[in-house]
């Protein structure tokens, strides 16, 4: 029998059950699992990996329990989801902590600027970016599908990823100026917004996912 | 395409029970705190807060299971506050399903526990609210009170939201006390001398009694959210109405 187990990363960062919640809303016919247990991951059909808090001390619980090589592999491997810091932890290095990533993409993350941001009115914008932004779709893609172009998903972050492949970027919203929001490559997908929070948008992205063959 | 001024519901728990809905005559449960939170989801709530006012410690934990019911079938943040003493106590809300825990009497009490659920949890999680009204005989305009308002506390509102700041709140809920209940707006001087003064989040609570109050809010107070009870509860509004009315006012809304 096939497995469908959908392994949701637990390296120990904060609350993993609005993300299982979610999955199983939109996967009943999966098992979703939240999970440390290397081999859970390596044998789960799909990986979702979210993250949040500071990202220095998401990369030390991931290696305390000895998961960076198979998550690494599971970005490679199977169908892959990456959630807020776990958006930022495949890159290279962040300003977060002067931290190092995972290195899966070349390239940095960056913290947006707190003074002087603005927005159209002329109002302050506050860092975290919190809040429901439009995200404007760069290409077509399997987890885009029956979600409109510049649909509005909530966010809550300080940091934003700044890939030096271009080729990888799936979306972008701006704050003020725009960012990189989503990245695509091959059986990856990575998100910097909460699809598990941003409503029926958010899970019209999650059920796209569970059934995405790439 | 920028970001949308966010409208909160925010739903009264008491023993376990909601005991403030949408329009609740029409439920037929006034306490199911499912079908309250999905109504105020369909309608486009852009997050919803849960406001503990148990009186009895014995029964604060039974808003665990309305949290953890909620976050099972609505997904969209979800703020809880009232009650929060301790470190312990917002991590048991969060795994609850909470995305953010409001702390507010406690972080007078014990500021050291606001940094140290921001250091364990991340800001993000972190509302500090603060209760502030309008006095004549301190060398600032507007004081902390605690207690529900029944205990001043010497402290200067602006300078106590920018200290919480530093000590590691994400986003600060402001109420004021003069205005809360009293349907004649939002306390606008009170939340832009705040919003001013930090880089986080505010959202404005206290006062709203019609739709222009909402967009006063943002506009006049530099609110990044309004915070509002009972123009939704009873019905007297919806939340589509409201972003309608905010929306033909030039404010971005989901």
């Amino acid at each position: 029998m096939k497995n469908m187990n959908i392994a949701v990363v637990d390296y120990g960062m904060g609350n993993l059950r609005s993300v299982s919640k979610a999955l199983e809303h939109v996967a009943p016919n999966h098992t979703v699992i939240v999970t440390s247990d290397p081999q859970l991951i390596t044998e789960a059909e799909r990986v979702v990996f979210p993250g949040q808090g500071a990202m220095p001390d998401c990369i030390r619980e991931l290696d305390m329990r000895g998961l960076r090589q198979v998550v690494i592999e599971a970005t490679h491997t199977k169908p892959f989801l990456g959630i807020c810091i776990g958006l930022q932890m495949l890159f290279e290095r962040s300003e977060e902590g002067d931290a190092a990533g995972l290195g899966v993409f070349a390239g940095s993350v960056k913290r947006f600027a707190t003074a002087n941001m603005h927005d159209a009115q002329g109002q302050k914008l506050k860092v975290p970016h919190m809040g429901w932004s439009q995200v404007e779709q760069a290409v077509v893609h399997p987890l885009w599908q029956n979600i409109a172009n510049h649909e509005r998903f909530y966010y809550v972050h300080s940091y934003y990823v700044c890939p030096e492949d271009q080729s990888l970027v799936a979306g972008s919203t701006c704050y003020p100026d725009p960012f990189t929001c989503a990245i695509a490559k091959d059986n990856l997908f990575a998100v910097q917004f909460h699809p598990e929070k941003s409503a029926q948008a958010g899970l019209q992205l999650l059920s796209n996912f569970v059934h995405w063959q790439p | 395409m920028g970001l949308a001024k966010r409208i909160i519901p925010c739903l009264d728990v008491t023993d376990g029970r909601v005991v403030k809905g949408v329009n609740f005559l029409e439920l037929r449960d006034a306490g199911d705190p499912v079908e309250i939170a999905q109504r105020y989801n369909d309608q486009g709530a852009d997050e919803l807060t849960f406001l503990d006012i148990t009186a009895s410690s014995d029964n604060r934990d039974l808003i665990l299971h309305i949290i953890e019911e909620v976050a099972s079938q609505v997904f969209i943040p979800l703020t809880v506050g009232g009650g929060v003493r301790k470190v312990e106590d917002v991590r048991r809300l969060l795994n609850a399903g909470a995305d953010k825990v409001s702390i507010n009497t406690t972080a007078v009490l014990n500021p050291k526990m606001v940094e140290d659920a921001a250091g364990r949890f991340g800001s993000q999680c972190i509302v500090v609210a603060i209760d502030a009204k309008k006095v004549d005989n301190q060398p600032f305009e507007w004081e902390v009170f605690t207690h529900g308002g029944r205990k001043p506390t010497g402290l200067d509102a602006v300078k106590w939201a920018q200290h919480m700041v530093r000590l590691g709140a994400g986003e600060l809920l402001v109420t004021s006390m003069d205005r809360d209940g009293t349907k004649i707006g939002f306390n606008n001087p009170l939340n832009r001398a705040i919003s001013d003064a930090v880089d986080v989040p505010l959202i404005a609570s206290g006062g709203v009694g019609n739709l222009q109050h909402l967009v006063e809010g943002v506009t006049l107070g530099g609110a990044d959210a309004v915070l509002a009870a009972s123009i939704f509860h009873y019905g007297e509004y919806t939340v589509q109405q409201a972003k309608a009315y905010m929306q033909q006012h030039g404010i971005e809304v989901r």
